[in-house]
């Protein structure tokens, strides 16, 4: 289960920043979005991982880190995709009026003169 | 205390959201309405951030009480967020309030015209600042930086034009990862320590297991160099001179202090956290903070000297003060980060007033009228705005060069650090503690923030001068810049405001001596925090 989901999170963020890295504004917003969703898990797995536990409380016992994942976690990373959701519908916008100002897809506005 | 008295304490964060969230509904053609609202709420936002900064400093119950604690929701603060108000955050706040009610004055002139919902963003903008400023927890600090950041990308943007759109993309896209980065260093923070209350963690962290102490400090690293990112450290810190130079005059002049909220979050959590009853993990990180601030400033020098553009040499000058905070605060005295912190305010307050001063002095020159030109063309602003210039001043007389000449000048010298004003002051004060304190030998790096301090001024004052020369003395006096006083104001406030800064400057540093001492002894911020709440009042202020 670790092993699955840290090798999920490695490989989302390398593809994250080789993409990040590209010079084409498309690539760049699929890349910060590759990232900010291996951000989003980890930061889920920071509340430790549980196979076939309770959801929440079971009925007659007390909660307790040790028999339940930290609910605090879950919580910030709602907070997490909400804002970086905005944020990335933000950079779309910004990215197609960089598109119809400079008439090209380079991140620097201008192709690279061969 | 009284109950209102207490819920003072947020209201700077909700007067703006409030103010903002109903500037959105009223009429973009209704400007005069949307101004009055805009410039109250910045002129209330001054007053509250100076009488919480005279509460936080003279208190009934006498020194001792320096911070005010508020609760939302009555939590407590293991659970609950807190708001903080201390001393630190209290100068921030007075700070954000000065930067912002001249900004938006000097925008009344011409830039609130320039594209929709100019003042939202801008009420967004001190919200998120303030928030940034008084939170007490770590991811709350993340949330009130992503605020401030996206009314940031709004005002870069305001005005439109293909320069902005151009510096706004790389601008946005390095933001947009270091916030990420910025989570990674609170998840790992919170997955080591269990916390986020930032004072919560300076009590923990003493009893962080030895095999889990890298991780936590590898998460603190993590969340410094999202920090860092936005202060503009070298390496770090490419993308801040293009910005700053493309943005609008007023967005320039707000969108300065996000640098130094970089630069407050490293001051409080690093002090805070890494400070002496850290264990082992004590000063962890000073000297990168140091060594940096030193490569920051050589690097900003250089880039001043550099530099052929007005807007440019500001941004520079941005780097500069930059690295000089990040190297004082790393040598981790208290007399030092003192000095650092009037360092702060003096440059806050130059910087805002080069980037507001700039715009007036381009207008005559080709080189800004283009950028205004642009953002017209792009929002059908003719030349019939200009027909309501009844109070323009010396319109066209040479008088007003002189003005802004002399305003110029001023600017050079804080920026430099030159006697009579502030900036020399404040230079005075990061060095006289520094060299002090050994009798027996100094150590190297010591040596070098001297160099950089002073070589970093030399710098400053030939670029300054050779600039000044050029636009004041050498170009064609063909064009004179029409200026009006709304314009002129704002400037003149904030230079008035460093000649106050120098006059009492007895007071003020001893103002700062007092936060840098609470921010190196941090006893009393942690048991402000810890503190139980009062039972059944619904707030609570620390003893």
């Amino acid at each position: 289960m670790e092993l699955i989901l840290a090798l999920g999170i490695g490989v989302l963020t390398g593809s994250g920043v080789w993409l990040l890295l590209r010079p084409r504004t498309f690539q760049v917003i699929i890349g910060l979005s590759l990232l900010s969703y291996a951000v989003n898990l980890f930061i889920f797995s920071t509340g430790g991982l549980r196979t076939g536990a309770a959801p929440v409380l079971e009925r007659g016992m007390a909660g307790s880190l040790a028999t339940h994942a930290d609910p605090v976690p879950q919580a910030l990373v709602l907070t997490a995709i909400v804002i970086s959701f905005a944020t990335t519908a933000l950079f779309l916008v910004l990215l197609l009026a960089a598109r119809g100002l400079t008439g090209t897809d380079h991140v620097d506005g201008k192709e690279k003169s061969r | 205390m009284n109950g209102w008295m207490d819920h003072l304490v947020i209201a700077p964060i909700v007067i703006p959201l409030l103010v903002g969230a109903l500037l959105m509904l009223i009429d973009e053609r209704r400007r005069a309405l949307k101004a009055t609202l805009g410039v109250a709420s910045a002129s209330a936002l001054l007053a509250l951030a100076v009488l919480l900064l005279y509460l936080t400093d003279h208190t009934a119950t006498g020194a001792d009480a320096t911070v005010r604690v508020y609760r939302l929701g009555d939590w407590p603060s293991l659970f609950g967020i807190v708001l903080v108000l201390d001393r630190l955050s209290a100068m921030m706040l007075v700070l954000t309030g000065i930067l912002g009610l001249s900004a938006l004055v000097f925008a009344l002139a011409r830039w609130h015209k320039a594209g929709a919902h100019f003042h939202s963003l801008f009420q967004f903008q001190l919200m998120g600042l303030n928030g940034a400023f008084l939170t007490g927890d770590l991811f709350n600090l993340f949330v009130f930086f992503e605020i401030m950041l996206a009314a940031s990308y709004g005002l870069a943007l305001h005005g439109s034009g293909l320069a902005r759109v151009r510096a706004g993309l790389h601008y946005i896209a390095i933001n947009l990862a270091a916030s990420l980065l910025f989570l990674i260093g609170v998840s790992m923070i919170y997955g080591v320590s269990g916390t986020l209350n930032m004072a919560e963690l300076a009590v923990r962290i003493a009893g962080i297991a030895p095999e889990d102490r890298g991780l936590l400090e590898a998460g603190a690293a993590i969340l410094g160099v999202a920090f860092l990112i936005k202060a503009g450290m070298w390496p770090l810190g490419f993308w801040l001179p293009n910005t700053y130079t493309t943005v609008g005059a007023p967005s320039a002049a707000i969108i300065s202090i996000l640098s130094k909220v970089g630069i407050y979050a490293i001051i409080r959590i690093w002090l805070l956290v890494f400070g002496d009853s850290a264990g082992t993990s004590a000063g962890f990180g000073g000297h990168w903070l140091l060594i940096g601030g030193v490569l920051t400033i050589a690097f900003g020098s250089i880039a001043v000297l550099a530099t052929q553009n007005l807007a440019r040499l500001a941004g520079a000058s941005v780097l500069v003060s930059s690295g000089t905070l990040l190297a004082a605060v790393g040598a981790g005295q208290a007399a030092v980060t003192g000095g650092a912190l009037f360092y702060m305010t003096s440059s806050v307050l130059a910087i805002a007033g080069l980037f507001l001063l700039i715009e007036l002095v381009e207008r005559g020159r080709m080189v800004g009228a283009d950028v205004l030109a642009v953002t017209r063309e792009a929002f059908g602003e003719g030349e019939d705005e200009e027909s309501d210039d009844d109070d323009a001043i010396g319109v066209s007389i040479p008088a007003i060069m002189a003005i802004l000449g002399i305003a110029f000048m001023a600017c050079a010298l804080l920026l430099a650090g030159l006697p009579p004003l502030s900036g020399f002051l404040a230079k005075f004060a990061i060095l006289a503690p520094m060299l002090a304190q050994g009798a027996d030998g100094l150590p190297f790096t010591t040596w070098a923030l001297m160099a950089a301090l002073i070589l970093s001024g030399l710098a400053t004052v030939v670029a300054m001068s050779r600039t000044g020369i050029d636009v004041f003395w050498a170009s064609p006096a063909g064009d004179l810049p029409r200026v009006r006083l709304v314009e002129l104001g704002p400037v003149m406030l904030l230079l008035a405001l460093c000649v106050a800064l120098t006059v009492q400057a007895g007071p003020v540093m001893r103002y700062m001596e007092d936060t840098a001492r609470s921010l190196h002894g941090s006893q009393r911020y942690i048991q402000g925090v810890m503190a139980p709440a009062a039972p059944g009042t619904g707030k609570g202020v620390a003893p």
